[in-house]
């Protein structure tokens, strides 16, 4: 018996059916569980199946909560706003003014070259450059342009937001590089004829029919941001906390029902600034 | 989580290699190996799980060669630990735990208590472990000293005794005495308080553990020597304790005295190196990482004392038979003075320090327990120089260390407390 012999319904179920078991045990069936633990009660030592709501109740009374969303929220936006702004740039680049594909290609390429290593390793080199005695620093001082190592470029902040931009930056560049190839050249040509000046074209052109790549960039950058941990404890030597320091905290102590109360809080956090995202373009129809 | 990290690693030569061959001679026949055992003695497998510190690879090697059974070592963190311990029974034979760890694990019956009887070197166990004064006119220290919870009423107890009552809980391994760690080049002056941790001079340059259990008592250090608290006990707090703790060094988080805190001993090691910090919450084996690279670095002693940890091996409730004599055999070989040897040289101290200077040079012996200053060259067990001709260790000899301790590891009963005010504390 072929496929063909087959109602086309029970064709479309059987398609289907891979993709959805696939789906449904690696990505279903693990929120389903995290969302049944958050509802646990915990010991110091141990964990086991109840219904109360103290996880929830301690997560969204806590001033802690407010502190590091408030904290992550911050990373988040001036990451999202340097990964946007220098992404954008580079895309452009290497769309409109690299006029070769050989060359379009080879430089793409290079964008990613840094990513053949971990990130781990990408971001933590970063720490003997900006430190006290580090490169940076060092090279100031010689210059003569400071007196004394600026404090601020290690464990801070500052070096939070430049390993993300340095980390992420790419995740703009290739979608917003792959939505702009796209765009049909005459339009330019004809934005040009109808008299438009070089920004007029890229703001009334090109920064609308690049919406979609933009959009999925940012979701890219957004996303890792907001569940972070590991960037945010390095950089910042320990003294900033975000959402997801405070998950692996709770983890590390053990308290997995609070640590899968804090998950879907912040699930639900993602989910909602990405349906707000949407709302602004829709990247289905305009792909 | 009071894991000291081990500088071990596996690849480093063979203890046999090291150990020259008369050496090897003239210790086996003074302690010679047990011959008890059939052959069937070959079939058992022990399986033992603990932190990195004292979960030796080497070990089990030896463990081979000398009592022929096998013994399986799984290394965890000590969460990881606590949460095996008190959960699955099944899984192992022997646990290497902490002394605070088994203050919460002990309670869930998953260990048995030990007949000392059968424990050939307990007299000669540091008193430390038995009655918690290292010598008779030794205070005990607060937190949780070993002997408050290294004896319960009789086998099958779940009760903790004060005295020696013949049934012990764990049979200490490991042991040492932490403190502040100081780059003395950078600093320029004696350091002597723990409330130096806080001084403002260091603002930007010290930094302390982010391991709410250790830390606690570290911060509890520095509060009693800056005057601001006197404690009831600083390994139980009460939560206005904890509140006052905390509060004062959160207030000076937001001053901006600390330039980062450290989670991994690797963390302490490079903000120690690089000159990030100059005072910091340090472990015993990170001050000689530094050094080895050739920085200055003291592991510096303090006149209110040192904070001091200790693990030890336990039995598993399931251990019976021939399994449960040969873990017997494995504690008393344990104690017989290999081990000891091997750990003193990496700075820790051993339960039975004499029966381990038959496993070391009277220079290693000097330098690392008596406090001398060193002959020669002093190296690790993997042969890598840890300390120049002329240096002696930093507090002096096991006595004037282990005799100084303020307070140990401990689990408080308002823990739970404790570690949600810690995450406000990082958070702030």
């Amino acid at each position: 018996m072929t496929l063909a012999r087959l109602p086309s319904a029970v064709t479309g179920w059987l398609l289907a059916t891979p993709l959805a078991l696939v789906l449904g045990f690696f990505l279903v069936l693990p929120i389903l569980m995290i969302v049944t633990v958050s509802f646990w009660t915990a010991t110091e030592w141990s964990y086991g199946p109840d219904f109360n709501l103290e996880n929830y109740v301690f997560l969204l009374t806590s001033p802690v909560t407010l502190q590091v969303y408030i904290k992550t929220f911050t990373y988040v936006l001036l990451s999202w706003f340097f990964c946007l702004t220098i992404g954008f740039t580079v895309a452009f680049f290497l769309a409109f003014h690299v006029r070769s594909l050989v060359w379009q290609v080879a430089l793409f390429l290079l964008c990613t070259i840094p990513f053949w290593t971990s990130n781990i390793i990408r971001m933590i080199s970063w720490i003997p450059f900006l430190g006290r005695n580090g490169l940076a620093n060092s090279t100031l001082i010689e210059l003569g342009l400071i007196d004394a190592p600026l404090e601020w470029l290690l464990f801070s902040d500052f070096a939070v937001v430049l390993a993300f931009v340095h980390l992420y930056t790419l995740f703009m560049v290739v979608p917003i590089f792959n939505t702009m190839m796209r765009i049909d050249r005459s339009l330019i040509e004809a934005a040009r004829d109808a008299g438009a000046s070089g920004f007029q074209i890229l703001t009334n052109v090109i920064i609308p029919l690049t919406k979609p790549g933009i959009m999925i960039g940012s979701i890219f950058v957004v996303t890792l941001v907001m569940g972070d941990f590991i960037t945010v404890r390095f950089m910042s030597g320990g003294n900033s906390a975000s959402v997801g320091r405070v998950i692996s905290n709770e983890i590390a102590l053990l308290q997995y029902p609070a640590a899968a109360a804090s998950a879907v809080v912040l699930l639900i956090t993602v989910l909602i600034i990405i349906a707000a995202m949407l709302r602004a373009v829709d990247i289905r129809r305009e792909l | 989580m009071t894991d000291e990290p081990t500088r071990i690693s596996t690849k480093g030569p063979s203890r046999r290699q090291l150990l020259g061959g008369a050496a090897a001679a003239a210790t086996a026949t003074a302690f010679p190996a047990p011959m008890i055992w059939a052959q069937n003695i070959k079939d058992i497998t022990l399986r033992q799980f603990g932190t990195g510190v004292s979960n030796l690879n080497d070990v089990a090697v030896k463990v081979k060669e000398d009592l022929g059974f096998t013994l399986e070592m799984t290394a965890l963190d000590s969460d990881s630990v606590t949460q095996r311990a008190a959960t699955q029974p099944d899984s192992f034979d022997i646990a290497d735990i902490e002394y605070w760890i088994c203050k919460k694990v002990w309670p869930a019956g998953n260990l048995q208590a030990m007949d000392v009887s059968r424990i050939a070197l307990y007299d000669k166990i540091v008193p430390l472990f038995k009655t918690g004064k290292l010598t008779p006119e030794s205070t005990i220290a607060q937190g949780t000293a070993p002997h408050t919870v290294g004896f319960v009423e009789g086998p099958g107890s779940n009760t903790f005794v004060q005295e020696e009552s013949g049934w012990m809980t764990l049979i200490p391994t490991i042991y040492n005495a932490d403190t502040l760690g100081i780059r003395p080049d950078l600093i320029n002056r004696p350091i002597s308080n723990w409330s130096e941790l806080l001084n403002p001079e260091f603002r930007g340059k010290a930094s302390l553990l982010d391991i709410s259990a250790i830390g606690i008592m570290d911060m509890a250090m520095v509060c009693e020597s800056m005057g601001e608290i006197t404690y009831g006990d600083k390994g139980n707090m009460t939560r206005a304790e904890i509140d006052k703790t905390i509060g004062i060094f959160t207030e000076a988080k937001k001053a901006g005295q600390f330039r980062a805190f450290w989670k991994s001993f690797d963390e302490s090691v490079n903000l120690m190196a690089s000159g990030e910090v100059v005072i910091q919450s340090m472990w015993s084996p990170a001050i000689t990482a530094v050094k080895s690279k050739g920085i200055p670095c003291v592991y510096q002693p303090l006149e209110e004392g040192y904070r001091s940890w200790g693990g030890g091996i336990g039995l598993s409730k399931n251990l019976s038979g021939l399994e449960l004599d040969a873990a017997y055999e494995y504690i008393n070989w344990y104690l017989s003075g290999w081990v000891g040897g091997y750990l003193m040289r990496q700075g820790y101290y051993s339960a039975v320090p004499e029966t381990s200077k038959n496993f070391m040079s009277a220079d290693e012996w000097g330098f690392w327990f008596e406090g001398k200053p060193a002959q020669g060259e002093i190296v690790n067990p993997q042969g890598v120089t840890m300390e120049q001709p002329g240096s002696t260790r930093d507090g002096g000899s096991f006595y004037e260390r282990m005799g100084a301790v303020a307070c140990w590891n401990a689990v408080m009963d308002e823990n739970l407390y404790m570690v949600r005010k810690w995450n406000e504390f990082i958070a702030a």
